[in-house]
């Protein structure tokens, strides 16, 4: 059994989805490798080397490859899939845009998100919004899987792996990158965050999300999230939506406010260690799977609960 | 310029879905059903790329049940021209979906195919991506806005980062995301007109794809369930909690 992790990274930094995608892989059993495809992404495969439990990197370095666009990393994963029997990434914006491909090419079944692996073949993963967990034993004789980050631990980082160069043919000519406008914060990573501060419809405004949740954040050193309704409005950009169609997180502490606990935004934060719900409603759904409730306005707690912070440690920020 | 929307028929967003006792699938029985709420955003897409004339014809297709005709009907009252339900009671996997797409998209010829980013059932979010590879057309998955630009597109898209722009050659796949569009309401002169706009039903034989399903359900089974906490009266109490009951902080 030889299995490939695909490693998520910018071309400059290793993320730690690669790392917990190793730990899902290395369940799997057999020999674990990771491909490591950008443009100018040396340091990353130099870091990729270093993780538990992988016996080598291979390592694209292609201009067509510098923004992992689905098409070109078809051509390049593709041809890579005859040494492997297995085919891993993480369950990113970017894993799922280009893993699909991947497997309708080598007429496969992608299994999406998975949450545990019980065997080389079988795999659990959430359906209807986390609603039901299915089982499923796949038929196919190579895996295509990609994996839900959450639920694996980190592997470690005192590998040392060998690089080595593959060669990337082309393929992906009829898609190119035009631009980007990527959120410049130096605020934790919402999907890696130990703290998140959460809001919801309730702050009506962009206004009111930048001077109330994100001081918040700010003095717990936590990451912003938000709820669809919020990010809908404008609030904030679309990169904080948590939930069954947006982002998948599990900090150790997740602070609800204003938001009502739909099931959509449920989805994507219940496996949070601690939940704390605020909401002026004391019959809102969040209330149902928060740890600690305080019913009330939020207008008023947030600048209350901002002091009680500061009284144990926390000290405010001052505004960047 | 021919736009084929794909969309399923998929349990209401808002029902709360319940696991069977004997855990080999959700209960369906007698809940409501519509139309995949990425797949109204796809409809919603095309019939405006008609109304601005960047398209001629938006053409809706399903596969699924005999009933999956009322989501069919719900896309032609939006605006949608022409309807094909694929018959089949079997459940399909997202693959041999594809492949019927493919068939469908050989004989239609559109230059452009949007898909909902993911059905809200299986979460699979796999479909368009899988119908672009097999066809070898280039895709911009989650969009948040669709560009037509001559036979090619330009679309941006919602990413972990914050938003992409990807130039694509037509012809193209789109998968929609949340912020593409606000789907409309059909009225109720739409929905009577709807009636008599043409919708062919067929058989998967008809499409030349042989089933073949990859994945056997071992089984489906409740998540893990959280319990409801306490509730708290001040701030102080909830700080105090979290520092010593909880060891968050
Ligand atoms: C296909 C689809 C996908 C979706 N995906 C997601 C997703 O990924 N993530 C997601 O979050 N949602 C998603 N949704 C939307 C989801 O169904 C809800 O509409 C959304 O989560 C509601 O956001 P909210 O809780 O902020 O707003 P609301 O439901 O309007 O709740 C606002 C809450 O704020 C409280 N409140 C009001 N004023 C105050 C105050 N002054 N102080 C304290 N509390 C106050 C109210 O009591 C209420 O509970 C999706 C929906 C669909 C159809
Ligand atoms: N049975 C089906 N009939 C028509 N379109 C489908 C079907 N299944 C999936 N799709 C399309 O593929 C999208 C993504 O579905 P999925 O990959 O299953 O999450 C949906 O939003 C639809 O546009």
């Amino acid at each position: 059994m030889a299995v490939l992790v695909i490693a998520e990274h910018d071309n400059a930094e290793l993320k730690d989805a690669t790392h917990k995608t190793v730990t899902a892989a290395g369940q799997l059993g057999g020999d674990v490798d990771i491909l490591v495809a950008g443009k100018g992404a040396g340091a990353v495969a130099e870091a990729a080397a270093k993780i538990d439990g992988v016996r080598k990197v291979l390592h694209a370095d292609a201009d067509a490859l510098e923004h992992q666009l689905a098409e070109a990393m078809e051509a390049l994963v593709v041809p890579l899939a005859d040494n492997y029997d297995a085919i891993l990434a993480p369950a990113t914006a970017s894993g799922k845009n280009f893993m699909p491909r991947v497997a309708a090419k080598l007429d496969v079944m992608q299994l999406s998100d998975v949450v545990a692996i019980e065997g080389a073949d079988t795999f659990t993963r959430p359906i209807y919004a986390g609603n039901a967990f299915m089982t499923v034993k796949s038929k196919d004789a190579k895996k295509v899987a990609t994996i839900r980050t959450t639920t694996f631990a980190a592997a470690g980082e005192s590998g040392s792996a060998s690089v080595e160069s593959v060669d990337y043919a082309g393929g992906g000519e009829k898609s190119s990158f035009v631009g980007a406008e990527l959120s410049v914060s130096d605020r934790p990573e919402l999907t890696g965050a130990k703290i998140i501060v959460s809001g919801g419809r309730a702050l009506a405004s962009s206004d009111n999300f930048e001077k109330l949740i994100e001081p918040l954040a700010d003095q717990l050193g936590a990451a912003v999230g938000a709820s669809r309704a919020a990010v809908d409005a404008g609030y904030i950009s679309n990169d904080h939506q948590v939930g069954q169609t947006g982002k998948v997180v599990a900090p150790e502490l997740y602070i609800a406010i204003g938001i009502s606990g739909a099931i959509q935004h449920l989805a994507g934060m219940k496996d949070s260690k601690i939940i704390v719900a605020i909401n002026k409603d004391e019959e809102a759904p969040i209330f149902q799977i928060a740890d600690y409730g305080l019913v009330g306005d939020l207008f008023k707690i947030i600048p209350e609960l901002q002091e009680e912070l500061a009284k144990v440690g926390y000290a405010a920020k001052a505004p960047a | 310029m021919k736009v084929l929307v794909p969309v399923k028929r998929v349990i209401d967003y808002n029902v709360k879905v319940r696991v069977k006792p004997d855990e080999t699938g959700v209960d369906l029985a007698n809940v409501k059903m519509s139309m995949n709420p990425f797949c109204e955003i796809a409809v919603e897409e095309a019939v405006r790329m008609r109304e601005a004339g960047s398209a001629e014809e938006v053409v809706v297709v399903s596969i699924g049940p005999e009933k999956a005709q009322e989501q069919l009907r719900q896309a032609l009252a939006m605006g949608a021209d022409r309807a094909i339900l694929v018959k089949t009671d079997e459940t399909v996997e997202p693959l041999d979906v594809a492949k019927i797409l493919k068939s469908i998209v050989e004989k239609e010829g559109p230059g452009l195919v949007i898909l909902g980013k993911q059905a809200i059932d299986d979460d699979s979010n796999q479909t368009g991506q899988m119908l672009a590879a097999l066809l070898g057309w280039p895709q911009g998955t989650f969009a948040s806005k669709v560009e037509k630009d001559g036979d090619n597109y330009k679309v941006t898209r919602e990413i972990d980062g914050g938003l992409q722009t990807v130039a694509l050659d037509g012809p193209a796949i789109v998968t929609t995301d949340l912020r593409l569009n606000e789907p409309r309401y059909a009225s109720l002169p739409n929905i009577m007109k709807a009636k008599k706009k043409p919708l062919d039903v067929m058989e998967i034989a008809d499409t030349g794809v042989a089933l073949s399903p990859r994945l056997e359900v071992v089984k489906v089974a409740e998540p893990p369930k959280r319990e409801a906490g306490v509730k708290v009266e001040t701030t102080a109490e909830l700080v105090s909690k979290l520092k010593t009951e909880a060891g968050v902080l």
